[in-house]
């Protein structure tokens, strides 16, 4: 999912680098209302856990792997916010570092990743918890659910940065088809690692998780 | 809620993140991943360009200079891991809001 230099033109790169910035940029502000002494740490390990998982390709049959984009996952842990930072850190340290994605493309894969993936797999999340009974293992399912979804939109977002500017003049339906085709199946592992990393949260610390902490009724006891 | 407690998730949760990154690693899946074999498919992953950091001592999640892969891959995956985590709770812990606020 990682696209290197030269697949999108430099314009369109610099479009989406330009949005990139503006979405991070939101970021900044609005993950000041989910990080806390307790859920910082939590967010900067969410972010070192996805990195990690993001190394592990799963075959998906046909010669193709696919791999964690987590944007799902990090979206329920700590919050929509900073899991964009959490996956733009992610992205960055793979660019510069290990060469994963190119350098002028970066823009491009923060977009598709660190905004289309982290808030289509946030909404869709927020839309199929509240279909399910408000039980601990809804928020593993939902997750879940995001998951899978986000990655298809996330393949989506490329496939709209090829229509408009791809180095190349193959038709764009059949960019299209295998894209969504592809990241459909690769969707399946994302559900699979967000709801089993989701529920092994959930059962050792739930009073940690973003998602789970919204649905709790606040008991606030006022210091004297 | 203790301290200790919290203190002995964030270090399970690291450790879970360095072992899968620097251990398990190695038995990841080399095939293309999706977008790889979409463009080599289509025919457009010839327009790849190698990074202008392609050259650097870890690019593409090996140590330039040990053949054992791994070993080579294994140290690059604990070196992303500790600074991935570095550069992500130095920018948590800034933004964070204080007890008082």
């Amino acid at each position: 999912m990682h696209i290197p230099d030269g697949f999108i033109d430099l314009q369109t790169s610099a479009l989406f680098a330009g949005g990139s910035v503006i979405g991070v940029g939101a970021a900044l502000r609005g993950a000041r209302k989910e990080l806390n002494d307790k859920s910082a740490p939590l967010a900067g390990l969410t972010a070192v856990f996805i990195f990690a998982v993001q190394m592990l390709n799963f075959p998906v049959g046909a010669g193709t792997s696919g791999h964690l984009l987590g944007g799902a996952l990090a979206a329920v842990l700590v919050g929509p916010w900073a899991a964009t930072l959490a996956l733009t850190v992610v992205l960055l340290m793979q660019a510069f570092l290990f060469a994963d994605g190119g350098l002028s493309a970066i823009g491009l894969n923060v977009f598709n990743m660190a905004i289309i993936g982290v808030w289509v797999g946030y909404g869709v999340y927020l839309i199929v918890k509240r279909l399910l009974p408000k039980r601990r293992a809804s928020i593993a399912l939902a997750g879940a659910i995001g998951g899978f979804i986000s990655v298809p939109a996330a393949a989506f977002g490329f496939v709209v940065q090829y229509a408009l500017g791809g180095n190349a003049t193959f038709s764009l339906t059949s960019v299209l088809t295998a894209m969504i085709g592809t990241h459909i199946v690769i969707g399946i592992g994302e559900a699979l690692i967000t709801g089993l990393t989701i529920s092994a949260i959930m059962a050792s610390r739930s009073d940690l998780v973003y998602g789970w902490k919204k649905n709790e009724t606040k008991l606030v006891i006022k210091e004297i | 809620m203790s301290a200790k407690r919290d203190l002995k998730f964030y270090l399970t949760f690291f450790v879970s993140a360095l072992v899968l990154a620097a251990v398990v690693s190695f038995y990841a899946s080399s095939s293309p991943d999706g977008l790889e074999k979409v463009a080599g498919d289509i025919g457009f992953s010839k327009n790849a360009k190698d990074s202008a950091n392609s050259d650097f001592a870890l690019s593409n999640y090996g140590v330039a200079g040990i053949e054992n892969e791994r070993f080579s891959g294994g140290i690059a995956g604990a070196i992303g891991v500790v600074a991935t985590g570095a550069v992500a709770s130095m920018l948590f812990l800034v933004l964070r809001r204080k007890k008082n606020e």
